[in-house]
């Protein structure tokens, strides 16, 4: 691989054992963080940099990274705690499983940064337990971190502290949701909090806390390098730089690609070698599981950027692109859709405990053959009556899919309905 | 609100702590348990399920959640709690081996439903189900997050990608 | 205080203050919000999307409906709980709800007192859009008080909740999760703690119900009355509900002051007691040994007879601490009366070298709602958790507020909060003190002198004596002596030692009386060194221990199980059987009595008659007889107003229990609860012995004879064991082994109990629970004893 000069999060990808320490520095790692404790940097001019490059929340929401950090009470006395959440889990989604296993230091250069904006002295990544690679690439690189004297106690004689540590899941998708991540580090089941109180007033262990996605947090030191404003060149106004997609599903060659946020779908799609065998697209759910679908050929008109999406009735999310080819039944999509939900639901919530096994129960009937004319509204009221009802946001998660799909593709369950179980994708 | 993030360890009657598990594993659970704050021994409990799930050859019993409770000052059924919650953990007793399929929709669009029907049907196991030679315990998983190499497959602690029948067949031989 | 804000809800204009959740300000103006898993008392869940609302604030609206119980007011928000964003909300949970929940109410134990069945009727919509197979939940056996019908539960968590944050043990959780979540054990087993039953009102649906109630009645056919609770000495207010003339069950009354919105599981489940086979239902006689019934006219009549031709040195009347404040009045009053003066209800007392300085009306020292705000509590010889469970949980949220308790016990205690337990040998307790006192540089007088000059305070007592001078400068300091204090052969010294630990420090002193009318004796003057009105006695009477040590030619018992409610039944029951005279006014029959007594006269049990009983904070609560009292029994004060005037003794004519209440009332009208010492407390020196001493706990359901027949309570494990609790170096010494027979010796008294080995026990206590079966062969619940293999 050759170097990529605009690339962010992969920028040692095209180096022999991307993951080491020296690979990192090869390419000016930690240098941001030398020269942060070096100069003690102002905080507020950091957070004014992250603000000015429009970097926007990897994780699903979207949420402005700079504007996050401006929320923590930084001088309030007592402990506060940088979190990175590694705990992807969102179907579609397998970018920070990289960003861990190729290029580890960047992280842990990202969340020390982070813990020194926000006055956080300890950091936790929260890494998905079926991640062992990962996880083990990411503890090396921490040892290599400790050894080299980059993070610690008073770190290379700056005053500064700042000690990482990892905290592995168990398999619970639901521990992506930030605050269930913080309830999982605390030794519980991972159900999330009620907000407010938001994470910057009352965190992990009650402490203020931030929390930042992977990917979100791995690209601080690039934009500190080059600068905010590089960054949002990058990208587009309010959405700025390159971000990483993984295109899955049916394309020739599957894969992430980091490329600047406002590339045209069909662009990207290209990357990926078109659709599997040629065909002609059917329908793309843009960013990550839990978003609503867009059809194929309004998709091909539309940019990779939170904006675009938006207008195209759909979400950026965690930027999961996939892609689905004509000849693929929708209602066996959403059927596996709703079985994920409902699996990972916590159960705390009455919509969304009851709600997600009873649509997944009434689509697998379709499936099945047993389906009635009556249960498609019933599926959308079902979904209608858990999105926005719930403490977390699975509830639209699951909710969303069903909706999008119906309204798309309701004829495909119309069919199956009537047509005791066949399908029509299929059967065309 | 204001409980809601207290530890839940009331004072525990002292436990001999020092015939649980293995001087190994019990240096080990001390190693995650220092990374928390003091009072928050219990955020340890999840690594610690972790281990003595693995000592115990790849599934946790009452009695050792029991002692993880003691050893860790909780509430034995703050302990059920966590170990019920999280997918990781068996409850019973499991094969030699762990073979989880991904289910999800990006493994799904590329021919995970063939790997799983492939081994309900050659290995007369079902999801959660284990071998009648106890080689292996076989799980369908949610998003393995390995979607851009669908379809994935966790055998023990490693990934296994783009793998077809046959692929999945090689691998199961290897196992012993 | 911040300010007050206001909001509008329903177009209402109501005054929150800042921070208030909306949903308690509209409970506050009476608004209705549907609600499954908030409750005032627990921390917020918000999980189960009842109460969703529709709010805007400043104008804009809020985007999607918002849960009344965790939104914050805000000044100038306005809700709408009724709006059609707002039902549709609410419909939207409650179908969910309902799609799993079985709809079968008619054959449901919560059948009509269901707040799903409530709500469904108000909110819910249609539920035949389900048609998927509904989810079946294996039941656990939780014990035999609490029931389970899990398929019916919502998940509010209420009950889990009520667990971890109020009774401070996590005995239920939620394992697995989404749809397989479960509410349980886990490993199904029996819940301990003395509050567990409390999750049978919080359910809101019919998964945890009573299991003494299950089936026996429809809520539809009860009818409700009011009443105090006669065990311990809160006295919680209670509903009980009655179908014809029959306590069906009981529930908690909300009283803030006194028992909040909970009640422990003996005051809810005593009832049982009451439909006891043993009830007393006419009175008896007992001729050439043998029982018959004989009307009352006849009995009292004979009663009155031997009592007036008894030398009234020669009476002593023995009154239950459980009595009511009327019945002890005029029982007092009918033995002083008859000029007799040995009159007493400490019947678990055996120092009363005390009485001449005993405060005029000792009490809790503070109002029972402030327990909580205490900065540092010093608990001197207290099981507290058995004694008093409310107390003992307004302590819990002391310590967790930060407070620091600290206790002294001949034995470890299993506490739900942080304290310091220093644990000791019956006479170590001296010690102790003298050691906190010492640390203190306090020097007292007398044989607390002594004690004081000998302790070597370690940096235990000093922290005590540190945490109490902190307190006590904010006036925050407390001193409380319990039921063990009491029993204690120095309990006289055990209280001085505790006035100079309360002088050095600025702390009150206070008393946890131990019974539900313990304080209202000195009210009513049941006591030898107490006239009516808490006035000094001139001469004081023989006093419950001299009584039974210089036995009487004539007893009169009130309400007295002779077995079980002696700090030395087998003095008593030497006593007792040497007497000419045993005359017992009892609601049950029971071997012990009817070994010793002449008479017995039924007397109505708790809800069966009007009275007062003053609790360990001064407040006197009235209650009305709710059921009529079985067979020929009568309400106890109506006995002793025909005894009386059979006596021929004035001031017996009382229309209703009101007047006897009211006579009482005035006579107390100037009486404050006071816990200063009358004189200098006579300290003399110590009587505990070193060596081996018996330490005798009384076990929560053994406490009095309503309890000890209530069947379910007697079921919970350990409620009725007798063993012997003994220190592994000590059992080794004396050869017995874990399980072994033991014979136990006090002086003359014996009897055979198994060996428990405990280490935390103190190497000279031997535990040995009185109030249980097998105990009534023992003497001092306190005090030497001698353990050998049997
Ligand atoms: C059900 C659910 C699952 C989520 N899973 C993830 C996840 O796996 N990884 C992640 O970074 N964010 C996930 N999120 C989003 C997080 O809650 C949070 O917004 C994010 O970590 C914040 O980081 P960012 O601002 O850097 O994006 C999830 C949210 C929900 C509601
Ligand atoms: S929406 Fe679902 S996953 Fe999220 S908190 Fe509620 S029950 Fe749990
Ligand atoms: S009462 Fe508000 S969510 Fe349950």
């Amino acid at each position: 691989m050759v170097e990529d000069q605009n690339s962010v999060c992969f920028r040692t990808l095209h180096l022999k054992e991307p993951w080491a320490l020296a690979s990192y520095r090869s390419v000016g790692g930690y240098a941001q963080w030398e020269k942060i404790l070096k100069e003690k940097t102002d905080p507020a001019k950091i957070i004014d940099e992250l603000k000015l490059s429009a970097l926007r929340g990897r994780g699903g929401a979207g949420f402005p990274t700079g504007l996050k950090w401006s929320f923590m009470p930084r001088s309030a006395p007592g402990q506060k705690y940088i979190v990175c959440n590694s705990d992807e889990g969102e179907p579609g989604t397998c970018k920070d499983r990289d960003i861990l296993r190729y290029n580890p230091h960047q992280l842990i250069e990202g969340m020390a940064i982070a813990g020194y904006c926000i006055g956080a002295t300890v950091g936790y990544n929260y890494i998905r337990g079926e991640f062992y690679e990962p996880i083990d690439r990411f503890e090396a690189a921490l040892k290599e971190a400790y050894e080299a004297g980059l993070i610690g106690k008073d770190i290379q004689g700056s005053g500064v502290d700042f000690d990482l540590y990892t905290h592995c899941g168990a398999g619970a998708y639901i521990c992506g949701e930030e605050t269930a991540l913080l309830e999982s580090i605390e030794g519980k089941k991972g159900q999330p909090r009620f907000k407010p109180p938001f994470p910057a007033q009352f965190g992990l262990y009650g402490r203020p806390t931030t929390i930042n996605n992977t990917e979100s947090l791995a690209s601080v030191p690039v934009i500190l390098e080059k600068g905010g404003q590089w960054f949002l060149e990058q990208g587009r106004p309010n959405n700025g730089g390159p971000k990483l997609f993984s295109v899955t599903g049916h394309v020739e060659r599957p894969d992430n690609f980091e490329v600047p946020l406002g590339t045209p779908f069909k662009d990207l799609l290209a990357m990926a070698g078109g659709v599997k065998g040629g065909k002609r697209l059917k329908a793309v759910i843009p960013g990550g599981s839990s978003v609503p679908v867009v059809p194929g050929d309004l998709m091909l008109q539309t940019d990779m950027d939170y904006d675009s999406i938006a207008k195209a009735g759909s979400m950026l999310g965690s930027g999961a692109v996939i892609v689905i080819a004509e000849g693929t039944c929708m209602v066996k999509v959403l059927a596996n859709l709703a079985h994920f939900y409902a699996h990972e639901s916590c159960g705390q919530c009455t919509p969304c405990r009851e709600g997600t096994g009873w649509l997944a129960r009434v689509l697998h009937r379709i499936l099945n053959g047993q389906g009635r004319p009556q249960d498609i509204d019933l599926l959308d009221g079902v979904a209608g009556r858990i999105g926005g009802r719930t403490i977390c946001a699975l509830g639209d998660a699951a909710a969303m899919p069903v909706q999008s799909f119906l309204q798309h593709y309701r004829h495909e369950f119309e069919y199956m309905v009537e047509h005791g179980g066949r399908s029509l994708a299929e059967a065309a | 609100m204001s409980l809601r993030s207290a530890p839940l360890a009331v004072e525990a009657p002292e436990r001999a702590r020092d015939g649980l598990f293995t001087p190994e594993i019990r240096a080990q659970i001390d190693a995650h348990v220092a990374k928390y704050p003091p009072e928050w021994k219990q955020s340890a409990v999840m690594p610690a399920l972790t281990l003595v799930q693995e000592w115990n050859g790849g599934w946790l019993t009452r009695e050792l959640m029991d002692d993880v409770a003691a050893y860790l000052d909780m509430p034995p059924v703050a302990v059920y709690e966590v170990a019920t919650f999280y997918g990781m953990y068996d409850l019973e007793p499991v094969g030699r081996h762990k073979i989880g399929v991904c289910n999800s929709v990006s493994c799904l669009l590329c021919g995970s439903e063939d790997l799983i029907h492939h081994v309900e049907r050659k290995y007369g196991v079902r999801p959660g189900e284990t071998t009648a030679d106890g080689r292996f315990t076989f799980k369908e998983v949610e998003c393995l997050g390995a979607c851009r190499h669908a379809p994935a497959v966790l055998v023990g602690k490693t990934y296994h990608e783009c793998l077809t029948p046959e692929a999945l067949d090689k691998l199961i031989e290897e196992l012993d | 205080m911040t300010d007050k804000l206001s909001i509008e809800i329903d177009g209402r204009v109501c005054e929150a203050s800042p921070g208030e959740m909306i949903i308690a300000v509209a409970d506050r103006e009476g608004i209705a919000i549907p609600r499954f898993c908030y409750h005032k008392k627990l921390s917020i869940a918000a999980n189960c999307r009842m109460c969703l609302v529709e709010a805007e604030q400043g104008g804009r609206p809020f985007p999607k409906p918002v849960p009344a119980c965790a939104t914050p007011v805000a000044a100038g928000m306005k809700v709408l709980t009724r709006s059609p964003k707002a039902l549709e909300a609410q419909r939207g949970t409650m179908e969910f709800l309902l799609i799993n929940h079985p709809l079968d109410c008619p054959i449901c134990d919560q059948g009509g007192e269901c707040e799903l069945q409530d709500v469904a009727m108000g909110y819910g919509g249609d539920v035949s859009r389900y048609s998927e197979g509904k989810r079946v939940v294996k039941d656990e056996d939780l014990g035999p008080l609490v029931a389970t019908d899990m398929t019916r539960c919502i998940h509010c968590t209420r009950c889990v909740r009520f667990g971890a944050e109020i009774a401070g043990v996590r005995e239920l959780g939620a394992t697995g999760r989404g749809e397989d979540m479960r509410i349980g054990t886990f490993v199904a087993h029996t819940l301990t703690h003395e509050l567990s039953g409390n999750i049978i009102d919080l359910c809101p649906v019919g998964a945890l119900t009573s299991k003494p109630f299950r089936f026996k009645a429809r809520s539809w056919e009860l009818t409700q009355a009011e009443g105090i609770a006669p065990h311990d000495a809160v006295g919680s207010n209670l509903h009980l509900h009655l179908r014809g003339n029959q306590v069906m069950r009981v529930h908690p009354k909300d009283n803030e002051a006194v028992n909040e919105t909970w009640i422990s599981d003996r005051d809810r489940f005593s009832y049982e007691g009451l439909a006891s086979p043993d009830r007393l239902t006419e009175p008896m006689i007992k001729e050439d040994g043998a029982w018959r019934p004989i009307g009352w006219q006849d009995a009292l009549i004979r009663v009155a007879e031997r009592l007036k031709t008894a030398s009234a040195d020669q009476i002593g009347t023995l009154i239950a601490p459980t009595a009511t404040l009327e019945e002890m009045y005029l029982a007092q009053k009918l033995t002083r009366g008859l000029g007799a003066t040995a009159v007493d209800s400490r019947l678990r007392q055996q120092d009363f070298r005390g009485d001449a300085a005993d405060p005029p009306l000792p009490w809790l020292g503070v109002p029972i709602a402030e327990l909580e705000t205490r900065d540092a509590v010093l608990l001197i010889g207290s099981d507290i958790r058995q004694e008093q469970p409310l107390l003992a949980h307004r302590l819990r949220k002391a310590a967790l507020g930060g407070a620091g308790i600290v206790l002294v016990n001949p034995l470890p205690l299993e506490l739900t909060f942080p304290a310091q337990q220093l644990v000791t040998s019956a006479a170590g307790m001296l010690g102790e003190l003298a050691a906190i006192a010492k640390a203190l540089r306090k020097r007292g007088s007398g044989s607390v002198k002594d004690l004081i000059a000998q302790a070597n305070p370690t940096d235990r007592h000093t922290s005590a004596a540190e945490r109490l001078k902190a307190a006590g400068t904010e006036r925050s300091g407390l001193i409380l002596l319990g039921a063990l204090a009491a029993a204690h052969p120095d309990y006289t010294l055990l209280k001085a030692l505790a006035y100079v630990i309360a002088e050095a420090t600025g702390s009150t002193v206070g008393y946890l009386p131990l019974a539900a009318n313990s304080a209202g004796a000195y009210l009513a003057g049941a006591l030898p060194h107490v006239l009516p009105g808490a006035r000094p006695g001139e001469a004081i009477g023989a006093d419950a221990r001299a009584m039974l040590v210089t036995a009487r030619k004539a007893y009169v018992l009130w309400g007295v199980e002779p077995s079980y409610d002696f700090a030395n039944p087998s003095l008593a029951a030497t006593a007792l059987g040497s007497a000419d005279l045993v005359v017992a006014a009892t609601a049950f029959r029971a071997p012990s009595l009817e070994a010793v007594a002449d008479l017995m006269l039924p007397i109505a049990a708790f809800a069966e008659t009007s009275g007062t009983f003053v609790n360990a904070e001064g407040t006197w609560q009235r209650f009305q007889g709710a059921v009529a009292p079985p067979g020929e029994a009568r309400p106890g004060w109506k006995v002793l107003r025909v005894l009386g005037n059979l006596c021929d003794l004035p001031g017996f004519e009382y229309a209703d229990s009101g007047e006897i209440h009211q006579e009482l009332a005035t006579l107390c009208a100037e009486v404050r609860p006071d816990n200063a010492p009358r004189g200098d407390l006579k300290v003399e020196p110590s009587l505990a012995e070193a060596g081996l001493m018996r330490v005798g706990t009384l076990p929560i359901y053994r406490t009095d004879p309503l309890v000890r027949r209530a069947a379910a309570l007697q079921r919970t494990p350990g409620a009725d064991v007798f063993a012997v609790g003994l220190n592994p170096a000590l059992a080794a010494d004396v050869g017995l082994a874990d399980g072994e027979l033991a014979v136990i010796r006090q002086g003359k008294a014996e009897a055979r109990a198994a060996v428990v080995l405990d280490a935390a026990l103190p190497p000279d206590v031997a535990l040995i629970p009185s109030g249980v079966t097998g105990s009534e062969a023992l003497g001092e619940q306190i005090g030497p004893v001698a353990v050998a293999k049997a």
